[in-house]
């Protein structure tokens, strides 16, 4: 029954949501567009940091090496074929996370968060200082790309609205992909990595096989919001690739909570509406210019707040309530 | 004629300067609880883990079911029937006690690529686990939450976890460590049942619990093996009697 409910909240929110751009302004179609591509790259990363225990610091080269590939990939003269340039795309960020997995999951804890951070920032240098991609200016994906079967175009997403039910399409799928991941043997095996991984060396898994695993699916899965991020701007720089953009996605992940799907999601949202807001004149004025110093102190608040997250905010006040309940009882007592 | 399942010959390892078990030999026969007794230091939980194939050895042999396994990463020695439990609880404490027996148990049906599939409906580590929980006496704890287990249930579920991946050797590293004398009065039952069915190495400080459960015990001080027999002549030899047991002994 409860599950019934559930599911019937679900579909109305999710019907809600694709009703959305009919009654928002392009730039809040926009904005929602944008919290859904960082919503699937923070749903990769939490498949590290959540699923495995594996805090990585490079995941922005996934994202960015996806993006780069759409938008060299992609004709100048007209729009890409998202039938082959979606797979492309993902394998570029596949084959670099394999190449750089199969290395950086030979260290651990600290030295794993170094190594994957220095990967990244040795694809930052590859397109920001050689003629790859433009150099440190970038590049621009003039048309953005299409489903086409043939001649027969499929899918045409140039519009905001298609655009906008597209990407909902791809996080959903990405949800579920990475929900049922969880749930199969080989989710409960990274479970079993993240908690005890000499436990389960001693159980007869080969835990490094699946971590490389799980980090190249990973790898892939942030490729989508790369290539969904080109299509969004039209323009890619090096700066995807930087450990900025890394440690932002991280911190999504944490502020919404490691280790559930939602925590990410949650994370995405507030990040970036945090950043929208501060960044806007309206709300605050001539101190919009410093929106940093505003913003990293409201995120030190928000994590020292809420320590398990924006997903764990339900339990932390039904505990706070469990631990006043004895005192107000024997406050209301004669 | 003994079924001898796990064998070690002049195993050597070598931390730096320092010779942790030097040139020890010992076999492990189905139907036995082989001790191995010693003060603390003596190389004891080191040699489990070259057993084991967590350390590897800088000298000697290990042979599995009568075939050499030195150069087996742990995963593989584990597949090939060779369980360990741990000196420190291992269990995963957020999972009840049949789903941390079913992880376990998977690792002899790990399907990798099949991703479609709940966990929880592989029926073959379903079963395992179930078989597994009997052995070790959790039957009423099955649905219970691991890390809200008491520490003697804990130490029973880590067992129990060695049994899911069905092995026919069981390292275990001190099993009894901050027991009651009830709880480890049930964990010997549990190693008296268990011996029909496999050959156990069995690291314990508790004296009384070794020499009443052990059908062969080897004594190690500073890496090196000074005695080896049944629990009688262990406690008759003199070189045992001062070196561990103590004179008084």
């Amino acid at each position: 029954m409860q599950a019934t409910l559930r599911f019937f909240c679900m579909a109305g929110l999710l019907g809600l949501i694709a009703l959305f751009p009919l009654i928002a302004t392009d730039y809040y179609i926009s904005l929602a567009i944008k919290i859904m591509i960082f919503s699937i790259f923070a749903l990769s990363l939490q498949l590290l940091v959540g699923g495995t225990g594996l805090v990585s610091l490079g995941h922005a080269a996934f994202f960015g090496i996806a993006a780069y590939a759409t938008t060299l990939l992609s004709p100048e003269s007209g729009a890409g074929n998202l039938l082959w340039l979606l797979p492309v795309a993902m394998l570029c960020a596949l084959a670099y996370a394999l190449i750089t997995g199969a290395l950086a999951l030979r260290t651990r804890g600290v030295y794993f968060i170094m190594v994957t951070l220095a990967f990244s920032q040795m694809a930052y240098y590859v397109f920001h200082d050689t003629d790859v991609g433009g150099g440190s200016d970038g590049i621009y994906l003039y048309f953005r790309p299409e489903l086409r079967l043939g001649e027969n175009v499929l899918l045409n997403i140039d519009s905001p609205y298609s655009f906008f039910l597209f990407t909902l399409g791809c996080l959903l799928l990405v949800w579920a992909f990475l929900a049922m991941l969880m749930r199969s043997r080989f989710g409960a095996a990274l479970t079993g990595i993240r908690v005890n991984e000499q436990r389960m060396r001693s159980a007869g898994y080969s835990t490094f096989n699946y971590k490389l695993v799980a980090y190249g699916i990973a790898g892939a899965l942030a490729g989508i919001s790369g290539l969904l991020y080109a299509a969004k701007d039209g323009f890619v720089n090096p700066e995807l690739l930087a450990w900025e953009q890394s440690g932002l996605v991280l911190l999504m992940v944490i502020l919404g909570g490691s280790g559930r799907l939602w925590g990410a999601v949650l994370g995405a949202a507030g990040l970036t509406l945090l950043q929208e807001a501060f960044q806007s004149q309206a709300l605050f004025g001539d101190w919009s210019a410093h929106w940093h110093l505003t913003f990293g102190l409201c995120i030190i608040a928000l994590v020292a707040l809420m320590p398990n997250g924006l997903i764990g905010i339900r339990a932390q006040w039904r505990n706070r309530r469990r631990a006043y309940a004895p005192l107000a009882v024997s406050r209301s007592e004669p | 004629m003994t079924d001898v399942l796990l064998s070690a010959t002049n195993i050597t390892r070598r931390f730096r300067g320092l010779t942790a078990i030097d040139q020890v030999s010992l076999s492990l026969a189905r139907g036995t609880v082989h001790a191995v007794i010693g003060t603390n230091g003596a190389g004891k939980s080191t040699l489990v883990s070259v057993l084991a194939g967590e350390l590897a050895p800088n000298e000697g042999s290990i042979f599995l079911h009568r075939q050499e396994v030195t150069s087996w990463p742990q995963p593989r020695r584990a597949r090939a029937g060779l369980g360990r439990s741990y000196q420190r609880t291992t269990i995963f404490p957020t999972l009840t006690v049949h789903e941390n027996c079913r992880i376990a148990a998977q690792a002899n049906h790990q399907a990798f690529w099949n991703w479609a599939t709940p966990a929880s409906k592989c029926k073959a580590s379903n079963e395992a686990a179930d078989h597994a929980i009997s052995l070790a006496g959790l039957e009423s704890d099955s649905a219970q939450i691991a890390g809200l287990l008491s520490h003697g249930r804990k130490r029973q579920l880590e067992i129990a976890m060695s049994l899911a991946t069905r092995p026919s050797v069981l390292l275990l590293d001190e099993p009894l460590a901050g027991m009651g004398s009830e709880e480890t009065d049930r964990m010997l039952g549990l190693l008296a049942s268990l011996k029909a069915e496999h050959a156990i190495l069995l690291i314990e400080h508790d004296m009384d619990a070794v020499f009443r459960v052990a059908d062969e015990i080897t004594v190690m001080v500073n890496g090196r093996v000074i005695a080896h027999g049944e629990p009688q002549a262990i406690r008759d030899n003199p070189e045992v009697q001062t070196a561990y047991l103590g004179d008084g002994e």
